[in-house]
């Protein structure tokens, strides 16, 4: 798998209304790679994400994904959004089926993964609930379940923990990281809490904002085994206040 | 006896309340016409109502009347409904088909459906078309432009996830947008519902043979007060009797909406 992102911009409206919302942005992604987006609210991130899952097209510069370029939607990039993320009349079981059966394949093909995608989610026992009978975090983790199910070569994350209460986030991070170690998911995670990105990221950009733009880089070279613990070391602390410090002098914001 | 916390309890349920807001008013005329402070040729008791009922229902006058009235509403509504469904959907989903149906549908919507019966008889006489007809038009824009508004509202985010789940064109339709507004269409046509059985009544006014309304009218003529009220009660009986059908369709179909 390999996502390319070369020389993006993203502009919205016309003539006088016309705005910049993303300035050459370039990425590139490869398999089992996880790589995070931070920056404040107006620094495109999101947009960065609906460009490459195809819900936008780039005003200049190209996506290309393993060479093909990206023209339009597709499930070999699934996405979590932050709200309405699942069916509301559809159970735990139908939602995570939902793409498969919009692809057409078998009935027991569907039931097996269904099965197999819940399990992975750890949530064999919700299959038959309703989303409004789910607490937020299990909503989240049926959301992530069903962009799996189809097999996506890139998950495509949008704020996925966005609205969950803080201890419950931090559960599902670390539910995230574990499951990208057992799967050896790719993924592509848009946050604007700087910790989330450091703790679960290879990689992460910095963005900000007007227009959008990737101002610095960091490769995250921390120790992942213990989660828990790494929240509260040293290292961690030192470059989440580096970086902090940093988006704070970029746009005056507090984060 | 009763402990008064659950008698509170009791008469707090909202059905022991609706009955004890009717029953009310019923005590209230039931006193008035036993005390004779007014004329009954006004106001009939309501022993004599249930006297001229019984009468109209054993000479079969009444169900006759209202089958021919429920006959009119609903074929009616059906044409109105079945149409603006699809219509409905596609100036909500269509940018294009919104701004050319909009305003002529906004601008015809404030026409009073009633004001068009005297058309309508030019146009097809005096039999069924005209009445159903009239509730076509009382209803159908209605109708669209609420369907429009529910499909406006369904969230990009169910649409965008379909999309990325592989998802294309019709089947995006009939599995996302669908379902998601099914509990408002069914609430628009249970609150459209409401002026068609209106509408019925109002023509059947002007001009019909038979009909809940046409009884009202012939009523009026021999100034049979206790007739126009056995009419009053058993149109507002029916219209509760569709809303409730309306509601309990609503909580089956769509659990998860509540």
């Amino acid at each position: 798998m390999h996502l390319q992102v070369s020389q993006v911009s993203k502009s919205f409206g016309t003539g006088r209304d016309l705005k910049l919302v993303l300035e050459d942005i370039s990425l590139e992604l490869v398999s089992g790679q996880f790589m995070a987006l931070v920056g404040s609210s107006g620094s495109g991130k999101s947009t960065v994400m609906r460009l490459i899952a195809g819900l936008e097209r780039p005003s200049a510069g190209t996506i290309h994904l393993d060479g093909e370029q990206v023209r339009r939607p597709g499930s070999d990039r699934g996405m979590v959004f932050q709200k309405y993320s699942l069916y509301p009349w559809l159970t735990a079981a139908q939602n995570v089926a939902f793409g498969l059966s919009l692809q057409g394949r078998g009935k027991a093909e569907i039931r097996e993964r269904t099965a197999y995608f819940l399990d992975v989610v750890g949530l064999a026992d919700a299959a038959r609930l309703l989303p409004k009978e789910l607490s937020g975090g299990m909503q989240q983790r049926v959301a992530i379940a069903r962009a799996l199910a189809t097999e996506p070569k890139v998950l495509l994350l949008d704020e996925p923990f966005g609205a969950l209460d803080l201890q419950i986030r931090e559960s599902m991070q670390e539910f995230l990281h574990d499951l990208w170690r057992r799967t050896g998911l790719t993924a592509l995670l848009i946050t604007h809490d700087i910790e989330e990105a450091l703790l679960l990221a290879g990689t992460v950009h910095i963005m900000a904002p007007r227009p959008g733009r990737v101002v610095h880089t960091v490769d995250v070279g921390l120790d992942r085994s213990d989660l828990r613990h790494l929240r509260v070391s040293q290292p961690f602390l030192e470059l989440r206040e580096e970086l902090a410090s940093r988006l704070r002098s970029l746009d005056g914001s507090l984060l | 006896m009763a402990s008064p916390p659950t008698l509170r309890r009791l008469l707090s349920h909202p059905w022991v309340l609706g009955v004890l807001g009717i029953l009310t008013v019923f005590l209230f005329w039931l006193l008035v016409t036993s005390i004779g402070v007014v004329d009954k040729l006004f106001l009939p008791s309501p022993a004599a109502v249930w006297e001229a009922g019984s009468s109209q229902f054993q000479r079969g006058i009444l169900v006759n009347d209202a089958m021919a009235s429920i006959r009119r509403v609903f074929l009616g509504f059906v044409i109105s409904a079945g149409l603006a469904l699809p219509i409905g959907i596609a100036m909500g989903t269509n940018r294009t088909i919104c701004h050319l149906l909009e305003p002529l549908m906004a601008l015809i919507r404030y026409m009073p459906a009633p004001a068009f019966i005297p058309l309508l008889i030019i146009y097809f006489g005096l039999e069924e078309l005209p009445k159903v007809m009239l509730i076509f038009i009382g209803t159908f824009f209605f109708n669209a432009l609420m369907i429009m508004d529910a499909v406006k509202f369904v969230p990009s985010e169910l649409v965008e996830t379909a999309l990325t789940l592989g998802g294309r064109g019709l089947p995006i339709l009939t599995r996302v947008v669908a379902p998601f507004i099914a509990p408002q269409v069914l609430d628009t046509y249970r609150i459209n519902m409401a002026s068609a059985w209106n509408l019925v009544i109002v023509a059947e006014l002007v001009a019909a043979n038979e009909g809940l309304g046409k009884r009202i009218s012939l009523a009026q003529r021999f100034l049979r007060t206790d007739e126009i009220f056995v009419g009053l009660i058993v149109i507002g009986l029916i219209g509760l009797m569709i809303d409730l059908g309306f509601r309990f369709l609503m909580r089956r179909a769509c659990s998860w909406a509540n």
